[in-house]
């Protein structure tokens, strides 16, 4: 007998201990880390704005693009199209700036004060390099501010910058003012004008021509403070021939206030280039009445500017109160590809109100869309996307698949496609399917054994595997753990 | 090892059982026969604990527990196993995955060690071997895209795994050609052991020549209306089911 090729010893494992690791159905994230912070009083007003950037050293040509974004702020109204409900947010009454005391140098991590470290190291997250296994990166941003970010060094020899954006703003500012809202202008949306004003840190990452970069990349971010907006901001480039897998993770801890977040992503991709982005967003959703929970209002975007370049997107979203987000991919460049993979999972009272933008403009862009939606308790689900083929984008190609799962009777999934075509050589297709996680998959499985909770974390898992493929391996095994958390409880 | 008595049972609160008496010695084999609708997955399915069927009277003991206060898994794990009729799709899960974790589940519930990735793996390349299976199917999707023989082949290739003590094998003949039908047959024949009970329902009497019964009952409108030994399954080929039907008339 051959041996077997595809060998599912490892996956197989990996596999089993997220089945086993589910133990107990609390946020597990939701620990408050008791450390003196800096956080500016409540409100919103030109001086916060002029704070902001004074607190970061920021340089006059930064304060200006802040202030000129804060008064195109005043201006906007905030979108009411998606398929959410909320109570009005009073802008006033969050504070904008939150940062631990005496932040460190970031000239080696013994500088980082230990009760961070101890806070990232609860989260799975060690920062000191030794501990470091898989070769990771990581920036890990604590409220307002970047903390710490590992293996600077080793990415330096290859020309790799990482590094959190307040530093490029004072390092690398040429680089900043050619990409800095090149791709999310402030003028872009309600959300994104806020972030402009008042965005405190975030991560920066640049690989330059014909580089790639030698380990994955990754920003953790973490809210502590109570009633503090987290606004960060990431701009990612990859020049020429470059290649970087980044992955970002989010938790917040348990509040019964909600708390607004909303970021901004940029991604710029040259000739030949490829930024893979991957998202396991976990905020704190909030209890089962719907108490308390972050509002996740983002704008990410990518712009293919280079032939044959790249941006592929992975999202697996279990937490928040309300998401709102549409990674987005401005196909330029002739055979540019653009790619969206989502897991979007919501429970009890949760809201998500997601998917993605394909905007094709150049000749022969290809673009594919995976969303697998994943409703359970009372929780509204929706999938938004919009397919964009631009008349001179010949030969364009789109194929969307759209799996909704539902796990209850009293949650609701919705599909909204936008689908506008202006170039006849293009070719775009559309599925989309519903199921309830079917009683006789269930039984099939207890009659083997196992759980109807284990049953139905095994049929989720299986449901969400063409995306869950997409993700690196460790992200992976977080993903599964988070769902099968997630719905912990559900089966009924 | 099980004894079903007088077992009532409803489907979407129709009457389906009617009142089913029937004792299984360990290391026996039954055969069920019966038309069509007569209630033999009926049963099937109530004896693992499927929840769409209500049981409305009776009793189940297995092993002296009491079966039907126990939920499906722990049917399953104290050693009941149903080859399914219409074996199940599950998209995205391996076999290999779905198998490792009944078969951890099992073996946790006897206080047994989990098995380790490797020792999991030689015993399912071995078992898979048994039944002629192609090992591609290990790393295949639970059933999805299998033919209909090789949804039935996997159903056995579960049972060699798990190593149930009482096996039910619903119609798992049906669909097979005719060297599947051997090769399955042989993985029931080495597997069944003095400890081991079938209870195989069938509508061919050929699956009998292969695994043969040491009692054949016919199951009529929920209620077996004749056992008897192989010869009968012999006779029922050769005369259908009307001369009973009509026996059965007359004694009512
Ligand atoms: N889930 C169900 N919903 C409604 N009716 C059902 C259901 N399951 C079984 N029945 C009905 O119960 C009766 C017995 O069905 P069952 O499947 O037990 O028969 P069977 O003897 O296994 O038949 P076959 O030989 O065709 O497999 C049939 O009339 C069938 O329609
Ligand atoms: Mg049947």
């Amino acid at each position: 007998m051959n041996e077997i090729k595809e060998n599912p010893a490892e996956e197989l494992s990996e596999d089993m201990k997220v089945l086993d690791d589910v133990t107990s159905s609390e946020y597990k994230w939701g620990f408050v880390t008791d450390i003196e912070s800096e956080t500016a009083a409540k409100g919103l007003n030109e001086d916060v704005v002029r704070m902001i950037s004074k607190k970061k050293k920021e340089p006059e040509w930064m304060t200006e693009w802040r202030l000129k974004a804060f008064r195109y702020w005043l201006k906007m109204e905030e979108p009411k199209w998606p398929n959410v409900e909320y109570p009005k947010i009073d802008f006033q009454n969050i504070s904008y700036y939150s940062a631990p005391k005496q932040k460190p140098q970031l000239n080696s991590l013994d500088e980082v004060d230990p009760e961070l470290l101890k806070t990232f190291e609860k989260l799975g997250i060690p920062l000191e390099e030794q501990k470091i296994l898989s070769g990771v990166a990581v920036d890990a941003v604590f409220d307002s501010v970047s903390v710490a970010t590992t293996f600077r060094e080793t990415l330096k020899e290859k020309g790799v910058i990482f590094c959190s954006v307040s530093e490029a703003v004072k390092d690398y500012p040429e680089l900043i003012k050619k990409y800095l809202g090149s791709v999310v202008p402030y003028t872009d949306n309600f959300y994104a004008a806020l972030n402009a004003a008042v965005f405190s840190d975030g991560s920066f990452v640049f690989i330059p021509k014909g580089v790639r970069c030698p380990m994955e990349l990754s920003t953790y971010f973490r809210i502590n403070s109570q009633e503090t907006g987290q606004f960060e901001r990431t701009l990612i480039v990859a020049e020429e021939g470059a290649y970087v897998s980044y992955l970002e993770g989010c938790t917040a801890p348990i509040r019964d206030t909600n708390q607004l977040h909303a970021a901004v992503v940029e991604l710029v991709v040259l000739d030949n280039a490829e930024i893979k982005y991957s998202t396991v967003q976990n905020w704190y959703p909030g209890d089962k009445e719907g108490k308390g929970g972050i509002y996740n209002f983002v704008t990410k975007r990518g712009a293919c500017r280079g032939k044959n370049s790249k941006i592929s997107w992975t999202q697996v979203e279990t937490g928040s109160a309300i998401t709102w987000k549409y990674p987005s991919c401005i196909l330029q460049g002739e055979n540019s590809v653009g790619e969206f993979y989502s897991v979007a999972v919501t429970n009890n009272m949760q809201q998500a109100d997601t998917g993605t933008k394909m905007i094709h403009i150049g000749k022969n862009t290809r673009s594919t869309i995976v969303s697998k939606g994943i409703s359970a308790g009372k929780s509204n689900n929706s999938y938004r996307g919009l397919v964009r083929i631009g008349k001179n984008a010949e030969g364009a190609r789109n194929y969307t698949q759209c799996d909704s799962m539902l796990m209850s009777d009293r949650c609701g999934a919705h599909t909204f496609p936008y689908i506008e075509v202006e170039n006849n050589t293009a070719k775009v297709e559309h599925e989309a399917t519903t199921s309830k996680v079917g009683e006789d998959q269930i039984f099939y499985l207890n009659q083997r054994g196992i759980t109807s909770e284990d049953a139905v974390n095994m049929i989720v898992n299986g449901f969400c595997k063409e995306v869950f493929n997409n993700l690196p391996m460790e992200f992976a095994v977080e993903a599964q753990k988070l769902l099968a958390i997630s719905l912990e409880g559900s089966v009924g | 090892m099980l004894s079903i008595k007088n077992l009532q049972a409803n489907v979407d609160g129709k009457e389906i059982l009617k009142g089913i008496n029937l004792e299984v010695k360990a290391g026996e084999i039954h055969a069920i026969m019966g038309p069509n609708g007569s209630g033999k997955s009926t049963l099937a399915n109530v004896l693992t604990g499927n929840k769409s069927y209500e049981v409305t009277g009776g009793e189940v003991f297995f092993e002296s527990k009491n079966l039907l206060e126990m939920d499906p898994e722990t049917r399953a794990r104290e050693g009941m196993f149903l080859a399914f009729q219409y074996p199940i799709e599950i998209p995205g899960v391996s076999n290999a995955t779905f198998l490792k974790t009944a078969l951890n589940e099992v073996r946790k519930y006897h206080g047994e060690e989990e098995l380790t990735p490797k020792e999991f793996l030689t015993m399912l390349k071995e078992k898979a071997k048994v039944l002629g299976m192609d090992e591609t199917m290990i790393s295949r999707y639970v059933n999805v895209g299998f033919s209909g023989g090789e949804k039935k082949r996997n159903e056995i290739l579960q049972m060699l795994m798990l190593k149930p003590k009482f096996v039910l094998l619903d119609e798992t003949d049906s669909g097979l050609d005719i060297d599947a039908l051997k090769i399955v047959s042989s993985g029931v024949n080495i597997y069944k052991n003095p400890n081991t009970a079938f209870l195989v329902v069938t509508h061919y009497q050929r699956l009998l020549n292969y695994i043969v019964p040491d009692f054949v009952h016919v199951l009529y409108k929920g209620r077996i209306i004749k056992s008897g030994t192989k010869e009968l399954a012999l006779e029922l080929e050769e005369r259908g089911y009307d001369w009973l039907i009509a026996e059965q008339a007359e004694v009512v």
